[in-house]
């Protein structure tokens, strides 16, 4: 058991708990399970198909297919069974029959698809009643029955559940594939769900450009994998992965690991992720917080046979994290936007699951586990940034709020709950995934251990300054609302939210304090996905294991600290003050990502382009028009023959008889 | 003297029919000239016939003079009506059909 | 190799008489050593001579020639053929459309085409070169059939002609005939038919178009006068001075030299006493009758010359006149005049008339 990650080539697949005997659904509960995928996507085909006539009560419609989902996802949890039950596969049709390319489109029913049909159908509910409140009217105002955005928002919000599913309780990688590129659509449609701001639709196509370039890495992966063994399904893949090459799988980790990049919004592909708040907040909670940024998780976490035959593997997916986490950290520290701040948070947290899935078998386990807790806390973050929206005439900026919490008690409520829960409060849910990684980080082997430790602690420093600091913008000090004006001129009278709102805010942070007893008391989260994800090897640390928790907890204590003495304690300015310090001002442009995204890949294209457009019209339709011009030309000297004069035409026949009866005479037999 | 003197008569009278349709500008003449063309043509064909022995030279030196005399018809009229609309008989004078 | 070439042509056309050789006579060759320089003259001066009715004149003797030369090499039917309905009817054809054109500027001798002569010279002498000398070198040794017998049927005369035409050609024969037809019927539309034919004017309407001005002069142009001893269109008309009235000069022809003209011209301005208009009465008493009526007699004899000379001088005009183009309506009278000085006809007047038509005028 000492023998953690550091495993040799050619290492033989028994010493992997992965690939178990994949038995057949059974049952009828199992048999039916892909009514999980269909019920939500049928609701977003009437929801969308069905038009104006829907508007009343699509939106009833809407939860009801995820609640439902969410009921029998729970019924297929108790019917699988305890955590010694292995992968169940259910096959559905045979979707690609060609040749030698066979895919099937089947389920895999495991632990760790379980849990992410749970999250999922579970945070989806909840949210799905936030948003009836939320999108009660659209911008015009309207309600009821003339409110079409709500129907439509619903109906994409179905389809996001419907293509989530598809992708955690896909049997092959290119089922996988296909709700990738699902919730990739999802998110685009939902991202620009208000089409007519110009930002707004911006920011769907940066999302989806920048998710395409991920999605290269995946697809060639799966080329990759396809070519080597001839088959994309887990089972088979990771029953044969022993065959592969040590360069073909070091290949194909690095290429799942950028396509995890580019739909988790890691390093360098995370620019889109913060500008993915120009949707409604509802689709952040859900999608850029508990779910389609997880997927990047998902798919190390599916591959992790193959990831554990490669210790450099391994190792970038852990830097990529180490990275990310920190960039997270320092830029969330800049922003005065509620909604950027918890988005860059969003992308930091990620950085600890990558940190973590990356540590191998000792942290796969752990990784997940911190998912779904960052799942509930994050997504009650969001949508209490949500109410504050709602109550604040829709304004994002943090300066002009301020000692909201006797006006939102509720809100402050779960909010304060979610906070507490992000910055690793002892006892709650995000303390505990929190402590794990860091401790399995520290417990890696060499320099490795104190580098990505320290980071990780130090991340878990910066977290806690810089939500400190929003709590203390938002819910505290002077009412700097009152002297203001909303953005859209108006005064704001902020007040609490509707229950349709509230209650699910407060079902998520109950989740988020529950949830971290549920998930360590007797390692149970752990031992549940140890037949996806294999046994947990816990290692020896560099430090004790008593002083890590300690440490950790000094460090967010200190943040916490800091961010009351800079923050609370001195008055808040009305703008952004424009004489900072080199970092905050690199902090507030992105660390230069965006700057660096332009320079790299923008320019060149559009310089590509045009260049191409040049070439075009000057070389092709230059030689077209030159062809067009030097015929005009070569015509414009030869119809000076036509003189019009009928003897100069018989002149030029009497030249060409001569001409033809002296070649005649001179070539032709005497 | 052999017949092909007959027919080196006939080149040289097409000849000048040739010389005379570039030279001469007057519509009416020119047309004289191309006369003189088919008739060196006849003579040829004459000629041809004469030295094969055989009568289908003459023939269609017939339908060469027919064919003549039809086009000679139609051709002055052209000419006439050309000379009543415009005035002059000259083929210079007919030269809209230019760049 | 000539003789089997020969032979074997023979053998292809069913109408071959003979497969003897024939020779070329005495007679023919001094025919054609006479008429074959008298077609190239006549080629020649139709191509230079400078007016188009000598032009045409001179493609007559050409084609006279030439069918004479068709008779020679016994195409007899051809050759008469050549002459009736070549020589006569197309160009009688010809000689009439020019009647009608007339004479123009266009044979001026100033050249608009540069280099169009010389190169037409270079050119002619070129293809004559190219084509007498391929025509020789590929038949120097040729020797000529048996001539074919015109009273047989294959022979040159009109019943050998019919028998291949309305048999061996018969459908070129047709299609010739509908091109006969078609091309009269163009000619009539061509000639007579066109846009836009007014109906003839009235009496009326002419008389007011006269008085209006369109037309050069109200009343036609005077006649020789009813006192005049010659009615040809030659003679002038005289005033009553006895000077010549210019309007009554022909603009085509010339016009009677004044020597003819002296006794009338005496008669009317009353210069000369009348004749006795009893003289071959005997009766003696001279009677005044008007000058007019007396110079009845006297032109009687200048009327028997003047008919001589007017054939003389009349000759069917295209030397010294203009046509009847109504051009410059002013210029008749004084345009026939003056170009009658350089007319070449003139010098063909038994008079030496050069000055003469200047005195008309006077």
């Amino acid at each position: 058991m000492d023998q953690r990650n550091g495993l040799e080539d050619g290492v033989t697949t028994s010493m992997l708990a992965a690939p178990e005997p994949v038995q057949a659904a059974q049952g009828a509960i199992q048999n039916n399970a892909w009514l999980i995928i269909a019920i939500p996507l049928l609701g977003a085909a009437v929801l969308l198909l069905a038009g104006r006539r829907a508007n009343g009560w699509g939106h009833l419609l809407g939860c009801a297919t995820v609640i439902a989902s969410f009921g029998y996802a729970l019924a297929l949890f108790t019917s699988v069974g305890g955590a010694e039950q292995a992968a169940r596969s259910l096959h559905l049709f045979s979707w690609i029959p060609v040749n030698s390319l066979q895919v099937d489109f089947g389920l895999r029913i495991d632990p760790l698809s379980l849990v992410f049909v749970l999250l999922i159908t579970g945070v989806g509910a909840l949210i799905h009643i936030y948003s009836i409140g939320y999108m009660a009217h659209d911008q015009q105002g309207r309600a009821g029955r003339g409110n079409t955005e709500r129907r439509r928002f619903f109906g994409y919000l179905n389809l996001f559940v419907a293509a989530m599913l598809i992708l955690v309780l896909g049997n092959s990688f290119v089922t996988l594939y296909l709700g990738w590129e699902g919730v990739g659509l999802a998110s685009y449609l939902l991202i620009g769900f208000w089409q007519q701001r110009p930002s707004a639709a911006g920011a769907a196509t940066k999302a989806f450009v920048m998710n395409r370039v991920g999605d290269v890495g995946l697809a060639l992966a799966i080329f990759l994998l396809y070519a080597r063994l001839g088959t994309t399904q887990y089972s088979e893949v990771f029953a044969r992965a022993g065959e592969l090459s040590t360069g073909t799988v070091l290949a194909i980790s690095l290429l799942l690991l950028l396509g995890a990049c580019g739909k988790s919004g890691q390093v360098p592909l995370q620019a889109w992720l913060p500008d993915a708040m120009e949707g409604p907040t509802p689709v952040s909670a859900l999608i850029h917080a508990a779910t389609m940024v997880t997927a990047g998780v998902y798919l190390i976490a599916r591959a992790n046979p193959l990831y554990s035959m490669t210790e450099t593997g391994q190792l970038v997916v852990a830097i990529v994290g180490v990275v990310t986490l920190l960039v997270g950290c320092v830029i969330g520290c800049a922003y005065d936007d509620i909604k950027k701040v918890l988005a860059y948070s969003t992308v930091s947290q990620i950085g600890y699951m990558m940190l973590a899935v990356g540590l191998g078998p000792a942290g796969y386990a752990l990784g997940i586990m911190h998912l779904l807790t960052h799942g509930f806390f994050k997504a009650a973050l969001f949508l209490g940034a949500g109410s504050v929206m709602h109550g604040m005439r829709d304004e994002v900026d943090m300066r002009k709020f301020g000692g909201l919490y006797r006006y939102m008690p509720i809100t402050f409520a779960t909010f304060a709950v979610g906070y507490l829960a992000l910055i690793g409060f002892p006892f709650l849910s995000g303390y505990y995934s929190k402590e794990a990684i860091i401790a399995a980080a520290f417990a890696e082997p060499g320099w490795q251990g104190w580098a990505l430790g320290g980071a990780a602690v130090l991340g878990a420093g910066l977290t806690a300054f810089y939500m400190t600091r929003l709590m203390l913008l938002t819910f505290f000090g002077e009412r700097r609302w009152q002297h203001r004006t909303a953005s859209d001129g108006g005064e704001f009278h902020p007040h609490e939210s509707p229950p349709v709102m509230t209650g699910p805010m407060i079902v998520l942070a109950v989740g988020s304090v529950a949830a971290g007893f549920l998930f360590t008391s007797g390692e149970r989260l752990v031992h549940f996905l140890s037949p996806a994800l294999g046994e947990l090897q816990e290692g020896h640390t560099v430090l004790p294991h008593s002083v890590i928790p300690v440490f950790t907890l000094g460090f967010s204590a200190l943040g916490v600290l800091v961010a009351w003495l800079v923050v609370g304690r001195r008055p808040v300015p009305e703008t952004a003050p424009s004489r900072v310090s080199p970092l905050v001002r690199a902090a507030r442009a992105d660390l230069y990502g965006n700057a660096l995204n332009r320079a790299v890949a923008v320019r060149p294209t559009v310089g590509l382009a045009d260049g191409l457009a040049r070439f075009d019209r000057a070389g092709v339709d230059g030689t077209v028009n030159g062809v067009a011009t030097t015929l005009g030309a070569a015509s414009q000297v030869l119809r000076r023959w036509q003189t019009g004069f009928v003897r100069s035409y018989a002149m030029s026949m009497l030249v060409g008889g001569v001409l033809l009866v002296a070649a005649l005479l001179s070539v032709g037999t005497p | 003297m052999t017949p092909t003197y007959y027919l080196l008569l006939s080149a040289l009278l097409f000849t000048i029919g040739t010389v005379g349709v570039l030279i001469r500008r007057n519509a009416i003449v020119l047309f004289m000239c191309v006369e003189l063309m088919l008739n060196a043509v006849n003579l040829s064909l004459v000629t041809f016939a004469r030295i094969e022995g055989s009568i289908d030279g003459q023939a269609m030196a017939f339908f060469v003079m027919v064919v003549a005399a039809a086009e000679v018809v139609v051709g002055l009229a052209i000419i006439m009506s050309i000379y009543r609309t415009r005035r002059s008989a000259s083929v210079d004078d007919a030269n809209l059909l230019k760049y | 190799m000539t003789m089997t070439a020969t032979t074997e042509v023979l053998v292809r056309t069913p109408l071959a008489q003979t497969a003897q050789q024939g020779v070329v006579g005495t007679g023919e060759t001094v025919v054609f050593w006479i008429l074959g320089p008298l077609a190239l003259l006549g080629a020649l001066g139709m191509v230079f001579a400078r007016s188009a009715v000598h032009s045409a004149l001179w493609l007559v003797l050409t084609m006279l020639s030439l069918g004479v030369l068709y008779m020679a090499q016994s195409a007899q039917f051809l050759g008469f053929t050549q002459i009736i309905v070549y020589t006569g009817a197309i160009m009688m054809l010809f000689l009439f459309v020019l009647m009608i054109v007339g004479r123009d500027a266009s044979d001026s001798v100033v050249e608009v085409l540069r280099g169009q002569r010389l190169a037409a010279g270079v050119l002619g002498v070129a293809l004559a070169a190219l084509l007498v000398a391929g025509l020789a070198r590929s038949l120097d040794a040729v020797v000529p059939a048996a001539p074919l017998n015109p009273w047989s049927p294959g022979g040159g005369a009109a019943g050998g002609l019919g028998q291949v035409i309305f048999t061996d050609y018969l459908f070129p024969f047709e299609l010739t005939s509908a091109l006969l037809i078609t091309a009269s019927l163009g000619a009539m539309v061509l000639a007579y038919g066109g846009k836009g034919r007014k109906p003839r004017m009235t009496q009326r309407e002419t008389v007011e178009a006269r008085f209006q001005g369109k037309y050069s002069r109200p009343s036609p142009l005077p006649g020789p006068g009813v006192y005049a001893t010659a009615n040809s269109v030659a003679t002038p008309a005289l005033l009553p001075d006895g000077s010549v009235a210019e309007d009554s000069l022909s603009e085509i022809l010339d016009s009677t030299p004044v020597e003819r003209l002296r006794p009338d011209r005496d008669a009317v301005s009353g210069s000369v006493p009348p004749p006795d208009a009893h003289a071959l009465t005997g009766t003696g008493h001279p009677e005044h009758g008007s000058e007019r009526s007396t110079s009845g007699s006297t032109p009687d004899s200048g009327g028997e010359e003047t008919p001589d000379g007017d054939s003389g001088d009349g000759t069917p005009g295209d030397g010294g006149g203009k046509n009847g183009s109504t051009g410059h309506a002013g210029s008749h009278g004084a345009a026939g005049a003056t170009d009658d000085p350089q007319s070449p006809d003139d010098t063909a007047h038994p008079d030496a008339g050069s000055s003469s038509p200047e005195e008309v005028r006077q």
